[in-house]
């Protein structure tokens, strides 16, 4: 694979991550990070929805006439949403149920119309497609993390096996319902964010007077 | 019927606020929260928009889209079209955002440049397509939904009002160098959102 290439995958993964530098895809991300099952299935959700989009995109962005852009890709990403929704629902109910209005949101999903936006509307299918993928591995990659550790220390599993034996079974371990109420998750971020910028001190931001 | 109306409306401001508890609109929040004047404009831009579209797609969805609701036509008795719910519901917001964008265009210049291209964003803003998939979850009645979308709204804007008045603040405090920007609004969301958990009373 050409070098170039490899910086179009490989790049969101840390150095210009969606979420913790372009500040796109953040909702979905809060939600769903109660446990890693539902992480992960948004994970692979997002990446299926950004990939088609963005080949699609990218192969009509000469046809796409540039004031009604924004609606083009809309539909084309709510097709496709519609289609992970439908098969979810077929085949994965009680994740489904359990992501509730989250599959839907992936639609307003800042990041999939951001990436559309900025790279998939003017560069070819092939990087479009890499940049998708890489963005998408980029959101999974926090939204595990902070899944990871809410189930972690809140219930104690990891994917739905258990790790710490809690209490309520005899063990040691006394959850944390802490982790699995709405504040952690900024919390979280914020801390994935912090680190991020301690490692790569070139993404910090200067004091705007804004 | 009053009571539940301002119970649900409590509800949707306060303990099931959108922003801080659902984390819908996320996006905009963060980025238009820098100055208190810019994001009342916001909030009262995503009330408006959300006010109108939550009992809009409320009609619409069950006109059209719930199951058995084309009964009407003759030999559409089994036809459930739910399944383009996503499709509709993002067409009317987008309609909505666009005429909301004009009117403030026309009243207020200097509104639309404050807000600049975070006006058509709205149409991309989660709180607004969430509150919709949630008032059709939920099975909320018409006014309820209109109370919801309200709630929501005012809700949100609360938020995002706070957070600018805060960040305001923020200026004038040493922050770590790599926590300054993005990692010291979310503490302060975080802070925020346990507060309004009190309001559900832990």
């Amino acid at each position: 694979m050409k070098s170039p290439h490899r910086d179009t995958l490989l790049d969101p993964l840390f150095d210009n991550n969606p979420i913790a530098l372009q500040v796109l895809g953040i909702c979905s991300a809060l939600a769903v990070t109660k446990q890693v099952a539902t992480a992960l299935v948004m994970t692979v959700a997002v990446l299926f929805v950004m990939s088609c989009s963005s080949v699609a995109i990218s192969a009509l962005r000469r046809r796409i006439p540039s004031d009604i852009r924004i609606i083009v890709e809309l539909t084309i990403m709510t097709t496709l949403v519609i289609v992970t929704d439908q098969v979810l629902k077929a085949y994965f109910f009680d994740v489904s149920l359990r992501l509730s209005v989250f599959v839907g949101l992936i639609i307003t999903n800042c990041m999939v119309m951001g990436r559309a936006e900025a790279y998939a509307i003017r560069n070819p299918p092939l990087p479009s497609l890499l940049d998708a993928v890489g963005n998408a591995m980029g959101y999974g990659l926090i939204l595990l993390t902070v899944a990871f550790v809410r189930e972690l220390f809140g219930k104690g599993t990891v994917l739905g096996y258990r790790v710490l034996t809690t209490v309520h079974d005899g063990g040691w371990y006394e959850p944390n319902v802490l982790m699995e109420l709405a504040p952690t998750g900024f919390l979280l971020i914020a801390c994935c964010v912090w680190a991020i910028r301690v490692w790569k001190p070139e993404q910090r931001e200067e004091v705007d007077d804004a | 019927m009053p009571e539940q109306f301002g119970a649900l409306l409590v509800k949707t401001i306060f303990t099931e606020n959108v922003a801080l508890s659902f984390y819908l609109g996320m996006c905009s929040f963060l980025a238009i929260s820098k100055r208190v004047e810019t994001a009342l404009g916001m909030g009262l831009a995503v009330t408006f928009v959300l006010a109108i579209t939550c009992p809009l797609n409320h009609v619409l969805y069950h006109a059209l889209l719930a199951d058995g609701a084309l009964a009407w036509i003759p030999g559409a008795e089994e036809v459930d079209l739910s399944f383009l719910t996503f499709m509709i519901l993002i067409g009317t917001i987008a309609a909505t955002v666009q005429i909301v964008e004009m009117a403030i265009e026309r009243s207020s210049p200097r509104l639309y440049a404050a807000l600049g291209v975070f006006l058509p964003l709205i149409a991309v803003n989660c709180a607004i397509l969430g509150s919709s998939l949630f008032m059709i979850e939920r099975d909320y009645s018409l006014g309820e939904s209109f109370v919801f979308g309200t709630g929501s709204g005012l809700g949100f804007a609360i938020a995002i009002v706070a957070l600018a008045a805060i960040r305001e603040q923020l200026r004038y405090s040493d922050v770590p160098e790599s926590l300054r920007g993005l990692g010291i609004s979310f503490l302060v969301v975080g802070l925020m959102s346990f507060g309004f958990l009190a309001f559900s009373g832990m």
